[in-house]
């Protein structure tokens, strides 16, 4: 897959050479006001270079060497955090670059009459509108979002979905859904084009990975609020510092009022711009992790709330069991032997192609080493399994093979003068309440025995809720089967809850009922009766091989089509929201050590005494203020990758999780600046730079 | 600390415990108009009050008409106060035949007292009429008091409804928090005082023989009350030997009671607490002392009960009382400690059987620096601001640690209502981060913090602070404002940031050695007065408002846990590293730069 290759080069070379020359093209102050805290950095950088200038023709508060590379080293501070933006969105760039390429101008066989054999015409693909039919031959790149609605056909998907293996597409159902820009490998279809030129999900999937039209979610426009808010509070405590410091010097009788390039200084390294210029950076990279995931959220709202999902729906088949009930054992009647059951089940199930069919067929094999047999080799007629019936069996040699449900074959037995046995009988309730299917087999008038048919949980699925269970998350199973079927498998599977006979309208039922309880859902499908219930939910992961109308309810789409998916997804979320406060957190923390190098070297010459405060002995006033303006710019490069892979998610409660977070970010971000602004001192004054 | 102090606060802070919960519950009763114990007594007064005021107690509003009545409330209070205070000269109930006050103290006064400061730039038994301390003074006293907790009532209605568009009746809460709370305590409080001496009378003064006549030397004034000066211009004095002494007297233990309950704290003489008639006795200066965080530490409990979730309320409570003592054993330490200074000139600052030892600068006799201090970081902590002892005189830490409790934003207990208001603004602020950081959006009591909360909480953290530094900074700029020092030096500097951190958090203690009563600081404190006041009120009501019509989100295992001592740690460190943030430049400039010259000096 093109996509997670690439997710392994964290700095490509062509990426941060791109990112460089954007973190200069990001300086347009329409661009920066975006972001009020890095506004306000750059605002103040323009001051700083003002001064210089000012100094440099002899009229400068400070020295111009010192204002200068105050100057330069705020401009630094700047650019880091454009860069680091710059490098979340490179990544998105690149893909969408590759995307892009496949988008390639077509010619599309526009169908006069939506059916096949009408006559067609060329037209640009650009051209088509929703409603539009057209015909796809082998070879042919489907021209845009559709469904189709006549024909199958073997497409290739692996544009999108990085799946090299074609897949199969056919009119109704649930994989009646193509996308524009994949390629029919054989046979041909009928499309009814479904998406307006430039909507198409190849379009929206370029501009999701590129960050384009990225909208602020949420949390983050909250987060923003309350950085703002710091900022105006250090503005004013800043600010108000050259009336106090005016009065100081005057009532001590000695020493220079703050200078504005100090005080300058001062602001941008309590400002948090640790956080503040890595904001946009987390919320693009957190975007970008999912399409690693092979995910595409249509928002980045959608990723945010996924780490907020409190209830999971599941769908029993495919995500919590495989695929399709199995065959487990045989239990013979009275007076029969397993081999002689095994053998008639398999007769029975030969030319039965459902998954059960070829489940009994295996089965027998594996336990009695009864290998399938041809079933026209042995002159054998099917009889296909139908409503009426609720039976499926064989007629060979005069003999009446059937398998079926308990009722269906008792009747038939019954009209051939049998009857079913009470053992039988008793195999039969007592699998059903253990949660299993059984399928009793008869030779004409005679019970054979009993087939356990059965759910098998996927491996390591129980481990997976119960981890979820510890982030606090409730895992409900949606089955169509009975309830006690159903009971038995949630059992068994560990989830908390389950919806059994579920219809459409109840699934809907169920998910509003949650939200009404204040819970978000988070649910995944694929068919085109998933669709209210996905649109309704807050999370709604829809498969990539299900139906147009379901990719349109939901907010995700996940192109591998795994329905497990969705544990990655809400880890995905958390990681974002995780990211941010822990590095908020570690922003502000970080003021504490800044105040202890910047405040004594302001007043120090005023009032003496305040070199008390100078607890890490920086070397001279104008290397504690350089040393604490390089760390503070500093920081934020050497917090890129954190910002960028995320805050490492552990399953375990909200307690812990935040025990640790405070630990790490909170007590790191309290003690780290202590240890860096020293270090840059000695290294300052090891140079003679000041 | 010495083991006295240790006790005194341990048994302070067990006794405050003890009372908060029931008092807490009983609020939680009341507001909630549900049955409890004073309910047949004084149901007939509310519903009679209604009546008369056609006010309708169920009839719910929305937090932007709650506003609005709270607004026009007290924009009528300020109103009539300031008129009582303009007129007081022509009106009766004035024995001591007192003048109209001045326009620029009767605005200062006035706003100070509606919006539950108390600030004062008068001496009172010198400038207030009974009819202006009665009248005026102290129905503001219990209604801005009243109306500060049914702002924060609103607030608590926000959290506990679900999916609402209201928040309350102003009118009803009002009456409610004044008729069923605060004048019964009040009343209770009173007679208590009485019984230990605290004057009530409406005798304006009694002249009394001094046991031992004084001589002073005064200058000599002529009969209009010039100085007389000699030939070469120096003031003429002379020597006068005093007999007797002119004792003000007033009806103090009513006005007291509810000064201390209601955080008020302006008090009825000039000295305030440290006055013997207003504070006679230890078991005065105990009760008293009591009296002044007992309402904001049980509002907490309220607060718990009406969220059905007790437990917040004491995590609430936990957190308050940990900033507390730890500013309380600073406080109390520093001033048992002495002056260095002191000592090295042979001082005997060590306590001993006959004496407190420490600081004894501006402190009275009968309380010592272990009461003094307890009581300077109770008044500072909650918006009280009354004083046993001038805060202007104790040692810089000392001083310190009443300023910063206030910096910090009156929020530990802080005024009635409104200290635990802009607690949970600090609350929602502490969970939004920590919420971030368990990788959920943030939520609190079951409620999505939002960006139009955030926006809210922003503002009530951030005015209060903008207004304490930017009046200090116009104050320090100007020739006015620099003026009103008494000391030179960084002292000076710490009195006008004082003064503003005082006004601009609506606590009202004075650091003294400020002439505050000039026209610059009377209107510059005024405005302070008011914005600390009301641009934090009125957000708060809009997180009200928007709180309310939310949905409840149910608890679970990722939920971050509001009750752990976690939490509340969590919310120690909010609150005291945003106020360490915003103060600090100024703190160094203060107070800590005074503490590190005295350590110097002694050295």
């Amino acid at each position: 897959m093109p996509s997670r290759v690439q997710a392994l080069k964290l700095a490509e070379p062509a990426i941060v050479r791109r990112a460089i020359a954007e973190s200069f093209k990001k300086l347009d102050p329409r661009h920066m006001v975006r972001n009020p805290v890095m506004f306000v950095t750059e605002v103040v950088s323009v001051l700083t270079t003002f001064l210089f200038v000012q100094a440099l023709r002899g009229q400068g508060e400070a020295p111009a060497g010192f204002t200068l590379a105050i100057s330069v080293w705020l401009w630094f501070t700047v650019l880091f955090a454009n860069f680091a933006e710059a490098m979340a969105e490179g990544r998105g760039k690149a893909q969408a670059d590759a995307l892009r390429r496949s988008r390639q101008e077509l010619v599309a066989k526009f169908l006069s009459e939506p059916r096949h054999g009408s006559g067609w015409a060329p037209v640009p693909s650009r051209m088509l509108h929703s409603g539009d039919v057209v015909l796809v031959d082998a070879g042919d790149i489907v021209p845009g979002d559709g469904e189709v609605i006549e024909g199958i056909a073997s497409v290739d998907e692996s544009v999108i979905t990085g799946e090299s293996a074609p897949v199969i597409r056919e009119s109704g159902g649930d994989r009646s859904a193509v996308t524009g820009g994949t390629r029919v490998l054989s046979d041909w279809l009928v499309v009814r084009i479904s998406a307006e030129p430039g909507e198409t999900f190849l379009d929206r999937m370029i501009g999701m990975v590129e960050g384009a039209k990225r909208q602020r979610t949420p949390n983050e426009i909250a987060l923003s609020i309350l950085l703002a808010a710091l900022t105006i509070v250090f503005l004013l405590a800043v600010a108000t510092l050259l009336p106090f410091s005016l009065y100081a010097v005057k009532a001590a009788g000695q020493g220079q009022p703050v200078t504005v390039t100090v005080l300058a200084a001062l602001l941008v390294c309590l400002i948090p711009t640790t956080i503040g210029g890595l904001l946009s950076a987390i919320g693009i990279a957190g975007m970008d992790r999912m399409v690693q995931a092979n995910v595409i959220a249509t928002s980045g709202r959608a990723v945010e709330a996924a780490g907020d999902v409190d209830v999971l729906l599941l769908d029993k088949t495919g995500t919590i069991t495989l695929g399709n009930r199995q065959a487990t054992a045989f239990v013979p009647a009275r007076g029969v032997a397993e081999e002689e059951l095994a053998d008639a089940a398999q007769l029975a199930s030969l030319a039965d192609e459902t998954p059960e069919g070829r489940s009994i067929v295996v089965l027998a094999k594996e336990k009695h080493g009864l290998r399938g047999r041809e079933v026209h080799g042995l002159g054998a007629t099917f009889v296909p399994f139908s409503a009426q019936t609720r039976m499926s069996g064989v007629n060979l040699d005069g003999r009446e093979v059937r398998k079926g449900a308990a009722d269906a074959v008792a009747e038939f037995v019954r009209e051939r003068g049998g009857s079913v046995g009470d053992d039988v009988r008793e195999t039969v309730d007592a699998l059903a309440k253990s949660g299993a299917t059984p399928l009793v087999v008869a030779d004409g008038p005679r019970v054979l025995g009993v087939v356990q048919l059965k759910d098998i949980v996927k491996g390591g699925i129980r481990e997976r809720f119960a981890e979820l269970r510890t982030m606090g998350i409730k895992t409900v199973m949606i089955t169509g089967d009975n309830p006690l079927t159903a009971a038995a498998i949630a059992a068994e599977a560990g989830v908390d809850d389950f919806l059994a006979e579920a219809t459409p309208e109840a699934k809907l039922r169920l998910i509003r009922e949650l939200q009404t309880g204040g819970r978000l859902v988070a649910m995944t499908g694929d068919g085109t009766n998933d669709a209210p219930a996905l649109a309704q939910a807050d999370v709604a992961v829809a498969m990539n091989s299900g139906t147009q109308a379901a990719k349109e309810a939901g907010n995700m789409v996940d192109l591998d089509s795994n329905p497990t998916k969705l544990l990655e997804v809400v880890e995905i979320g958390k990681q974002l929201l995780m990211t941010r406060g822990s590095l908020t957190t570690f922003s502000i923390a970080n003021d504490v050590a800044k105040y202890f190098a910047i405040i004594p070297a302001m007043f120090v010459a005023t009032y003496p005494q305040l070199g008390a405060l100078n607890v890490m002995r920086l070397t001279t006033p104008a290397s504690a203020v350089m040393s604490a303006v390089i760390f503070n710019a500093l920081i934020i490069i050497a917090l890129i990758p954190l910002a960028l892979r995320g805050v490492e998610y552990r399953p375990v409660g909200a307690a812990a999780l935040l025990r640790r977070n405070l630990l790490v970010y909170g007590l790191g971000g309290l003690v780290a600046p202590f240890v860096g602004i020293k270090a840059i001192d000695l290294l300052l004054s090891a140079l003679h730079l000041v | 600390m010495t083991a006295a102090a240790a006790v005194q606060l341990v048994l302070y802070l067990g006794v405050l415990l003890a009372l908060a919960k029931p008092l807490g519950i009983y609020m939680a009763r009341a507001y909630e108009g549900r049955p409890m114990i004073l309910g047949p007594v004084l149901g007939p007064v509310e519903r009679f009050l209604y009546r008369i005021a056609g006010v309708k107690a169920d009839d719910e509003m929305d937090w932007k008409r709650y506003a609005l009545a709270m607004l026009l409330f007290n924009f009528v209070g300020f109103l009539l106060l300031y008129a009582l205070q303009r007129l007081q000269g022509g009106l009766p109930l004035n024995p001591a035949r007192l003048p109209s006050v001045g326009p620029d103290l009767s605005f200062n006064t006035a706003i100070s007292f509606v919006t539950n400061t108390n600030w004062q730039s008068y001496s009172g038994e010198q400038t207030m009429s009974d009819l202006t301390q009665m009248l005026g003074l102290a129905v503001q006293n219990f209604l801005s008091a009243a109306s500060g907790m049914a702002v924060l009532v609103a607030l608590v209605r926000g959290f506990a409804r679900r999916s609402a568009s209201t928040v309350g009746n102003f009118w009803a809460d009002t009456v409610r928090g004044t008729l069923y709370v605060l004048l019964p305590l009040s009343f209770i409080l009173a007679l208590a005082l009485v019984s230990q001496g605290v004057a009530q009378t409406f005798s304006a003064s009694k002249r009394v023989a001094l046991v031992e006549p004084v001589t002073v030397t005064s200058p000599k004034l002529d009969a209009a009350g010039a100085q007389v000066k000699d030939a070469q211009g120096n003031p003429v004095t002379e020597t006068v030997t005093v007999t007797g002494q002119t004792l003000a007297l007033g009806p103090a233990a009513s006005q007291i009671a509810i000064k201390q309950l209601g955080t008020n704290g302006g008090g009825f003489f000039n000295v305030n607490s440290a006055h013997p008639f207003e504070n006679p006795t230890p078991l005065s200066g105990f009760l008293e002392l009591v009296a002044i965080l007992l309402i904001p530490g049980a509002l907490c409990l309220t607060f718990g009960e009406m969220v059905r979730d007790r437990r917040q309320g004491w995590a609430i409570l936990a957190a308050m009382a940990v900033i507390l003592a730890a500013f309380a054993a600073v406080d109390v330490a520093s001033e048992q400690r002495g002056n260095p200074l002191l000592a090295k000139l042979g001082a005997d600052q060590r306590p001993s059987a006959t004496q407190g030892g420490g600081n004894m600068e501006g402190k009275e006799v009968r309380f010592g620096p272990v009461a003094s201090a307890l009581w300077a970081t109770a008044t500072t902590a909650a918006s009280n601001g009354s004083v046993n002892a001038m805060h202007d005189s104790f040692t810089p830490l000392g001083g310190l640690a009443p300023m910063a409790l206030m910096q910090i934003g009156e929020v530990v207990f802080g005024g009635v209502g409104s200290g635990l208001y802009g607690m949970l603004a600090f609350v929602i602020v502490a969970v939004f981060i920590a919420g971030l950081m368990v990788g959920r959006t943030p939520e609190y009591l079951g409620k999505k913090i939002g960006s139009f909360e955030m926006k809210m909480a922003s503002l009530v953290i951030l005015v209060p602070p903008a207004t304490v530094l930017l009046g200090t900074a116009l104050a320090v700029a100007t020739a006015a404002g620099r003026g009103g020092t008494l000391n030179p030096g960084a002292h000076g500097f710490s009195e006008i940031l004082y003064a503003f951190s005082s006004a601009g958090n609506n606590n009202g203690s004075a650091f003294a050695g400020l002439s505050a009563n000039t026209p610059f600081y009377d209107f510059t404190l005024g405005l302070a007065m008011f914005f600390g006041r009301f641009w934090t009120k009125i957000p708060i009501l809009a997180i009200a408002g928007s709180l309310a019509a939310k949905k409840m989100t149910p608890a679970g295992a990722g939920t971050l846990a509001t009750h752990t001592p976690l939490f509340v740690g969590l919310l120690v460190g909010t609150v005291i590293l945003v106020a360490a943030l915003t103060f600090l430049p100024a703190l160094a400039l203060g107070p800590i730069v005074e503490h590190l010259q005295m350590l110097a000096m002694a050295r």
